[in-house]
């Protein structure tokens, strides 16, 4: 065998404790050149904590880094970028208002002239297969742009080392397809990845060498190309991965929401506009709405809870009856509830107990008379969802953000659910939340389906969807694709379609993309 | 002189305070740091001037002794606000009513004495050109401070690498921290600018407008000057129009009096904070464009370890 | 500034951590450091004023309470702090922040003086419950214009609300100066007196006790149930911590908006009744002596709970007769108590850090690495 070489990074016994958690508890890790290195792991495992530790933005409690062998302190990420490390984060680090030149010259030591800075965006971008307008506002771009931008913002120094932070969750296959590609060129060129993700599949088919946490802690390491998904998966959670109990959806339930022509103007300045969106959710079925984030979710799930209202009261049914210009708090009362993807700050009060959280929407549950607040059924109501949602807590005056995320989404679904909804929107359900509990959340909303409630799910997590949907439903540019029943259709189908590429689409795309602009 | 420059001087005169004032929150505030204690640096600033500019006689150390203590004012904000990540809002109140106390407690002694009326730069131009020339003749120099104050923070803001900076630190300080920016210390020099320029602009008001000091003399120009950053859209060219706009509002009065308009004196004065809410009400009214110009961080606290 | 030379920095010598949950200590114990530390700045002050900082003190803290009559007037300034600040809290609490109270306490002054000078009522019981509800309803209506404003056009209250007390001076000036000004006052600028039957009744014969604490114990009372025990005050406090949460659960924005601005409309101008129809019996242009800003402090220091701010406004009260106590029996500038005011504000707000977050010292920028390395 060759000799081992200098490795580029090397972590030694690297701690980082939060004042409720210990995030990394003595990691040992080390990054090869030209090396693709998967840190593997499942949320809340520890892996974000770790990497914002090599670039600087979080200080360790103890433990070494060596750089290229010597030992340094990484004392922020300006110092990180000298030494030639890069990161891409899960959520954008760019400035929307500004253009994609500016946004890169920010992070270019120097004062280079936005033209020169535009040169070297073209020329990198055509080497490595990443189109992009360096005058384009950052707002106007897609999520797929934006994280191009966020690369080559990297790849504009001299680049050593890359860390990427689940990369692919805010991309269609094919453009992780695509990612990949251009991953194994830089990895070619001499340049070190590292590549953290949950996702079992692209490790096995991009990295070199997988370090697994689990807890905080280092549970194992391996050749993703050799091992087999189960095994890492093994190393991920300490067990088999856990399923959910499925039966196929009991046929035709009758109509409890329906969207007829939903058209809605962004609220927001960087927002997309919803046209024409039509859907019928049935009762006893789980409807998925797939896409990438930031097509429309939003807008969308702000249209049916409520909290936008619509001029046109019929676009929207609910139970039958019109209601696209009642507020939040009346399709509360027709029985809609609602999980929305932030749970801190929207489907809870950070600084506030689990008890005054639960009073937020369950306050029809004969918390309020006259007026005035009956604590001990807000208590009693707040300890059943607890106890039957397997909240992991400590007790009613816990402070929501207290919680763990996987524990808070339990108890926020659990808060929707005991409150016998006729309809029940849910968005990203799992994100960020453990693999334990996603399966919890799962059966959850598939036992509330059996028993006859109309679930309506909005991920970008297409497994999730897969496993759970009875049918599928794409969201691309503000507009829906056709309906597809899940056993019919497959990954690669729904896939093209987050594009905004769907059959019926193209036909009618020439007029009404005017508007957009930007029409494939 | 005719009569059309005395209005016009007049005019010039009672924008620019609030130019000072509110070039330097708006470059606070482009930061994403809201300070709403402007009223009270202003104070601060006014009184300490007249009181350096009665005892050295110098109009200059009198301004700079006002900067100083403006951003020192500032200085207190920030590190309640950005260092001890106390709620925005609060702070600024306290800032207002402690300037108002603090400059009042200095002032006591001061009240009534008045200092000589401040000489015009006399800048006269090699030709004679009719209305400009006699103007800028009869112009104090901190109104052509003033200019320069206004050229510089839009060439800074729109052109420089720095303000690049400041502008990201405002729009997502999250951001401009993992791209290796200094968050907090980008807000400390803004928050400090703007105190400055608040002391600049009470020191204008004590030293060359009235000139003399009385207890709350700022009389709400600190809150008019906060809201002509929101009239501007966080604009500096709109700060100066704003600017002269309450100016001249502010001198109606004295002219309607002169004129004899039978309208009692204090709903003459009330005009300027009629005025203000007016704007408010136009400005404000499109929230979408007011979201689109807004700094995206204003007021939001920002802890670079969390 | 730039990215390369920012490295230093980053390391500060005082660092801050997250604590797990607030600290209930903390909570209860910041607002006392903080008014030591303003006691402390007192007598920082009043060495380099070259007087006994001891004679300060007690000039400032007990001097002007050491009388039945004292206590009186403790109570007498205290009242109209506390129950503006109770108004304001119910604003803060939802994110609304009126800071026109003082022009909303002129208004209610204003429209109590009315009903007081109107000849038909000179004798009548209904007088005074009639200047109680107009002096609400003054304060209200002055209050309203902000909420409408701020719901309909999107208009910052702030600046509205502030920029009013300017207007509601002005207005308090033109009738004093004009229309209302004493025909028998030797042309100085005040209202008529008002008739007995327009005067609250006296509590403690000998002092200037009157029943208008009765009306802020009431609001004591009232505040605490609505902001700790109802629903509407629920939502309040949800829509102040977080729009989104409250636009979630389907909590009106506006109601929020109204209510907070409403309430301290109507304390504001309760509180202006007060004034009028107890202490002055008429109407002055030096009305108040800035209740309506310092209660902005009083609610804070109060922790925006009612009970909190009953002491608050205590302390803020007993700020001010220590000011005159300090300005006759030393020579102090009365302004001094606006000083103490103001940093007592400060200091809480920087005391505060401490209920959510534990300070750490570092002694250098090599300390982490050290340990690295160990």
């Amino acid at each position: 065998m060759d000799p081992r070489p200098q490795p580029r990074l090397e972590l030694r016994a690297i701690r980082k404790a939060y004042p409720a958690v210990v995030a990394n508890d003595g990691i040992d890790l080390d990054v090869l050149p030209g090396e693709i290195h998967a840190l593997l792991g499942e949320n809340g495992a520890g892996k974000s904590t770790l990497m914002k530790i090599v670039y600087g933005v979080v200080q360790p409690d103890s433990g070494e880094l060596l750089w290229e062998g010597a030992p340094v302190r990484m004392a922020s990420p300006a110092h990180a970028r000298e030494l030639g490390i890069g990161m891409v984060f899960q959520h954008f680090s760019l400035f929307e208002t500004l253009t994609v030149a500016q946004n890169v010259a920010l992070a270019l030591p120097g004062k280079p002239s936005l033209d020169d800075v535009a040169r070297r965006i073209e020329a990198i971008a055509q080497r490595y297969g990443m189109p992009v307008d360096p005058r384009a506002h950052v707002h106007s771009l897609s999520i797929g742009e934006r994280q191009r931008v966020e690369i080559l913002r990297c790849l504009l120094q001299d680049l050593k080392l890359l860390i990427m932070d689940e990369p692919t969750s805010v991309l269609t296959p094919q453009a992780a397809t695509a990612l990949f590609a251009t991953l194994r060129q830089l990895a070619a060129d001499g340049c070190s990845i590292l590549y953290i993700s949950h996702k079992l599949d692209e490790i096995k088919a991009l990295c070199h060498r997988a370090t697994v946490l689990r807890a905080g802690r280092v549970t194992g390491a391996c050749d993703p190309r050799q091992e087999s998904t189960a095994a890492m998966a093994r190393m991920m959670i300490g067990r088999d991965l856990p399923t959910c109990q499925h039966a196929s959806s009991s046929g035709e339930g009758e109509p409890r929401l329906e969207a007829c022509g939903l058209s809605l103007a962004r609220s927001e300045p960087f927002g997309t506009d919803l046209r024409d969106v039509s859907f019928t959710l049935r009762a006893g079925e789980i409807l998925g709405i797939a896409g990438i984030s930031g097509n429309g979710q939003q807008e969308l799930l702000a249209a049916l809870s409520g909290e936008r209202t619509l001029a046109d009261d019929a676009a929207i049914r609910l139970c039958g009856r019109p209601c696209g210009r009642a507020g939040a708090a009346a399709r509360r009362r027709a029985g809609l509830c609602f999980v929305p993807e932030e749970r801190l700050g929207r489907a809870a009060i950070p600084s506030m107990s689990l008890a005054d959280n639960a009073l937020l929407t369950a306050h029809r549950e004969g918390m309020v008379v006259n007026g005035l607040l009956r604590s001990q059924v807000i208590d009693a109501f707040t300890r059943r969802c607890i106890d039957a949602f397997d909240v992991r807590c400590g007790g009613p005056a816990a402070e929501a953000k207290s919680l763990s995320g996987g524990n808070l989404q339990k108890f926020i679904m659990g808060r929707e659910i005991l409150q016998r909804p006729k309809v029940l929107i849910a968005a990203q359900p799992t994100w960020g939340v453990d693999v334990g509990s996603s399966v919890f959340i799962r059966q959850a909303l598939i036992d509330l389906r059996n028993a006859g409630t109309a679930v309506l799910v909005v991920s970008e997590e297409l497994e999730e969807l897969f496993e759970i949907c009875d049918r599928l439903v794409v969201i691309a540019k503000g507009r829906l694709s056709p309906v597809r029943a899940a056993a019919e259709t497959n990954v690669e189908e729904i896939g093209t379609w987050m594009s905004g590429l769907w059959p019926d689409a193209a036909d009618v795309a020439e007029p009404r993309d005017r508007v957009a602009g930007h029409a494939h | 002189m005719d009569a059309i420059t005395p209005v016009v001087i007049a005019t010039l005169g009672a924008g620019t305070p609030l130019i000072y004032a509110a070039l330097g929150e708006l470059v606070t505030e482009k930061a994403g740091v809201l300070n709403l204690g402007v009223e009270g640096m202003m104070l601060v600033g006014a009184i300490v001037a007249f009181i350096l500019v009665l005892t050295t006689g110098s109009t200059t150390v009198g301004v700079a002794g006002a900067a100083v203590a403006g951003a020192l004012m500032a200085l207190l904000f920030a590190f309640v606000t950005l260092t001890l990540q106390a709620n925005q809002v609060a702070a600024g109140l306290a800032l207002a009513i402690f300037g108002t106390g603090a400059s009042a407690f200095i002032g006591k002694g001061y009240i009534g004495v008045a200092l000589e009326r401040a000489t015009p730069a006399g800048f006269t131009l090699p030709i004679d050109i009719p209305l400009v020339g006699p103007l800028l003749q009869a112009l104090h120099p901190l109104v052509y401070l003033s200019w320069l104050v206004f050229a510089g923070v839009s060439w800074f803001l729109a052109r420089s690498r720095v303000g690049l900076a400041l502008r990201a630190v405002g729009e997502s300080p999250g951001s401009a921290h993992a791209v290796g920016y200094p968050v907090i210390r980008i807000r400390y020099l803004a928050t400090l600018f703007g105190g400055a320029m608040a002391g600049i602009g009470g020191a204008y008001l004590s030293v060359v407008y009235a000139p003399l000091w009385l207890e709350g003399m700022v009389a709400g120009r600190g809150w008019i000057a906060l809201a002509l950053v929101v009239f501007a859209t966080w604009r500096p060219a709109r700060v100066m129009l704003g600017a002269y706009l309450f100016g001249g509002i502010t001198i109606i009065q004295f002219f309607a009096q002169g004129a004899g308009v039978g309208v009692a004196s204090q709903f003459m004065s009330m005009l300027p904070y009629l005025a203000t809410i007016v704007v408010l009400i136009l400005i404000s009214r499109d929230a979408t464009r007011m979201r689109l110009n807004a700094p995206v961080s204003l007021g939001k606290p920002f802890h670079p370890s969390s | 500034m730039w990215p390369n030379r920012g490295i230093a920095w980053q390391v500060m010598r005082i660092s801050l951590e997250p604590r797990v949950a607030p600290s209930r200590a903390m909570r209860w114990a910041s607002p006392l450091v903080a008014v030591a530390l303003t006691m402390l700045l007192g007598v920082v002050l009043f060495a380099a004023l070259g007087k006994d900082p001891l004679a300060g003190l007690h000039a400032f803290f007990i001097a002007p309470i050491d009388s039945v009559n004292g206590v009186a007037e403790l109570l007498i300034k205290a009242s109209p702090l506390t129950i503006i600040a109770i108004g304001l809290a119910v604003g803060f609490r939802g994110n609304v922040w009126n800071i026109g109270a003082e022009g909303q306490l002129v208004v209610g002054a204003i429209a109590a003086g009315w009903v007081a000078l109107q000849p038909a009522l000179a004798e009548s019981a209904l007088t005074l419950p009639a200047m109680i509800v107009a002096g609400a309803l003054g304060g209200m209506a002055w209050a309203a214009i902000p909420a409408w404003l701020r719901t309909r056009f999107n208009a910052n209250e702030i600046l509205v609300s502030l920029m009013l007390t300017y207007v509601a001076q002005l207005l308090l000036n033109y009738l004093v100066f004009g229309p209302w000004r004493d025909p028998q006052g030797f042309n100085a600028p005040q209202s008529p007196l008002f008739p007995e039957a327009a005067m609250l009744p006296i509590l403690i014969e000998g002092t200037r006790l009157n029943a208008s604490v009765l009306l802020t114990l009431t609001a004591v009372a009232v505040g605490w149930v609505f902001l700790s025990r109802s629903f509407p005050g629920y939502q309040t406090r949800v829509s102040g911590l977080s729009g989104a949460a409250a636009r979630y659960a389907g909590f009106s924005e506006r109601r929020t908006v109204w209510v907070g601005m409403l309430a301290g409309g109507a304390a504001a101008g309760l509180a202006g009744v007060g004034e009028a129809a107890g202490t002055l019996g008429q109407l002055l242009p030096s009305l108040s002596p800035g209740y309506g800003f310092i209660a902005i402090i009083v609610a804070f220091v109060g922790r925006l709970h009612p009970v909190g701010i009953l002491f608050a406004g205590l302390l803020m009260s007993l700020l001010y007769l220590g000011g005159d106590s300090a300005q006759i029996s030393m020579g102090l500038p009365a302004a001094a108590a606006a000083l103490f005011q103001g940093a007592l504000l400060f200091f809480l707000l920087g005391t505060d850090v401490l209920v959510n977050y534990r300070v750490r010292v570092r002694r250098s920028a090599t300390t982490a690495s050290a340990q690295g390395a160990a």
